[in-house]
Parts: structure tokens; sequence; C-alpha cells
């Protein structure tokens, strides 16, 4: 695998209903048959902390494309302004995410140099997402990354429309990789508890980590949350967990 | 955590964005995580003409202790002014 290397662009792929969005691809220089993956913004929208988790993927040896899930609401605006009008129309329905994540994850699939293998991973509301896609598409692997409401309902009077997903447990379609924090409510460590037992009793292959003294977003190196030792080892666990779903077979 | 938690309101008045004054229709107000304020979780004050568009927008990120002296303040100044 080359070090560091990437080359990046905006593309246009085919979202839920046959619509047009954007999407930031960031595409490997390392192998001529490599894995794919969809890596899922958080609720803040399409920034670009999540575009440097595409390019740290693609410098681990992978493709990854991240969908601009907010693009219909506000095309062509910034991530905090297609956010904000997102929010105020509801949130993105969680059908219309799944047929995003596909049209995403086949785009990955169609590059010359795809093994055709494609993993989903996503952080905060964004983690979520990655565990609803891999519950609702045949994916290789999936990164829940302190995704909340996955196990908990949500309080009431919500303006957004979200959802439990642990019904969904029995079709999940790979092996989930889960990254939480002892210092996270949203999901706090019964709810991590929780969904482990869920998957469980489901049969299905999962490994979740919790780490201490660390909260909510501490991937985020542009926030007070970020906690340096948790991401670095999450990262670590992430390039292991990938390298053995996401090598050619 | 993104908390979801989202208060929508139709507002009158006017606010002034990156391209000039603009009338309001609609505001949303939310704590969840801030784009720029160093902190992991901000009151969130959209103003908002989304019949614009999207960059019809004013954004504030404020810390909890300030939205609430904010909030003070504005029913003090509605209290004492004109037709109070």
């Amino acid at each position: 695998m080359s070090e560091d290397t990437a080359a990046t662009e905006t593309v246009a792929i085919t979202g839920a209903g046959g619509d047009g969005i954007e999407a930031y691809l960031a595409l490997t220089s390392g192998g001529d048959a490599v894995g794919g993956v969809v890596v899922i913004h958080h609720m803040p929208g399409y920034d670009s902390d999540t575009k440097e988790s595409a390019r740290r993927l693609a410098a681990m040896g992978y493709n990854a494309i991240c969908p601009n899930l907010h693009y219909r609401e506000a095309p062509g605006a910034s991530p905090d302004d297609a956010a904000a009008a997102v929010r105020a129309a509801g949130g993105v329905p969680d059908d219309r995410l799944v047929g995003d994540v596909d049209g995403a994850a086949n785009h990955l699939r169609s590059l010359a140099n795809a093994n055709g293998r494609v993993a989903v991973l996503g952080y905060c509301s964004g983690g979520r997402q990655a565990f609803l896609a891999a519950c609702s598409l045949t994916v290789d692997a999936a990164v829940d990354c302190y995704g909340g409401f996955v196990v908990e309902k949500p309080p009431e009077g919500f303006a957004l429309a979200v959802r439990p997903l642990t019904h969904l447990a029995p079709k999940l379609s790979c092996p989930l990789l889960g990254l939480f924090g002892t210092e996270d409510s949203h999901p706090s460590p019964e709810h991590v508890a929780e969904l482990d037992r869920v998957l469980t009793d489901a049969g299905k292959e999962h490994e979740f980590h919790m780490f201490e003294n660390a909260g909510h977003g501490f991937f985020t190196t542009d926030r007070p949350s970020y906690a340096p030792q948790a991401a670095e080892q999450g990262w670590a666990l992430i390039e292991a967990f990938f390298s053995r779903h996401l090598a050619t077979r | 955590m993104c908390t979801y938690v989202t208060e929508h309101l139709k507002v009158t008045g006017s606010a002034k964005g990156a391209n000039g004054w603009f009338s309001l229709t609609d505001a949303t107000v939310y704590l969840d995580h801030p784009v720029h304020a160093a902190a992991e979780h901000t009151l969130n004050i959209d103003f908002l003409a989304p019949q614009a568009g999207p960059t019809a927008r004013v954004a504030v990120e404020l810390g909890p202790d300030t939205a609430g002296a904010l909030a003070a303040a504005i029913l003090a100044a509605l209290q004492r002014g004109p037709g109070a």
C-alpha cells in the first residue's frame, strides 16, 4: 500500500428514488483490487472532518465515498446551511438514507480498481445510519461510531423522525464493529450492552470496544470532545477490521 | 450525541445575512453540536427564510448559560418597551 496518497473529487451518484446527488470520492492509490467504504456524515452535515475521514481511509488502501445526504434540500449550499435546512424540514428519512447509501455503494463497486467488497461507516447520527444500512442492504462490514438511538427511544417531543432499530438486528448482513465512549449518554454504556445482547441473541458477528474517558464525538479533531488516545486506538481497530473483511477473496 | 431536539416556530421580522437583509418566515431552536463554537453542545438558533433558499439564514451557537441569559434579556426588554 502507498503511504498517505489519495485522489479526490466530487462525483454525481444515483441515490434513493433515482435522484442525482453529489458525493465526495477519495480514490486510493493502494492497489488494483481494493475494497470500498461508504462514509456516512453526521447531522451537522457533509463537512470537512467527514471528508478527512474519507481521505484517511483512502490512504489506508480503500476507496471511500461520502454521499451528501443533504444535497436535495440545499444543492451547492455550505454544509452548515444545508444541515440547517434539512433539520428545519424534519431530518433525513430512514428510507432515503438507505437508498443513498446503496447508490454510494454501487458507485464504489463500479470503480475500475474495486474488488466488489464494501463497508459502511458512520459517526454519531451516521453511526445509527450505518447500522440501519447494514441491516437493510447487503454489505461486507459495518462500523458504528457512537450512534445514538439504535437501542433507545428518543424523548417525547422529538421533531425529527428517529426510531430505535434493534428489531432489524436479525437482518444485519455483515460483521459489525462498534466504537463507543464510557462518558457518552446516547448511546450510554447500558445502551451499548443492550445492543450487544440483541446481536448476540440474533447470532450476529460483532465486536464492540468501549473507551474509558471518552465521550460522544471522540474522533472529531476540531471539537472539544476529541479524545486522541481513543481516536487513535479506534482508527487502528477500524484498519484491522477492514483488513479482515474488505480484502480481496 | 446528535440530540435531534428541535423547536420550530414561525416568525416575522428581518435578519441580515451574508447577502444582506432578508425577511424572516421561520426559526429553529435546538441543542446540538455546534459548527463553530468550541463546545460539545450549544443552544443553536437558525433564523430562516426557506423560500429564499438555504443561504437565507442567520445562525448563532450559544453556550447554554448565555442562551438562558439572552432569553431573560429579551423578555425584560419586551416588558420595558412601548406597549408593554
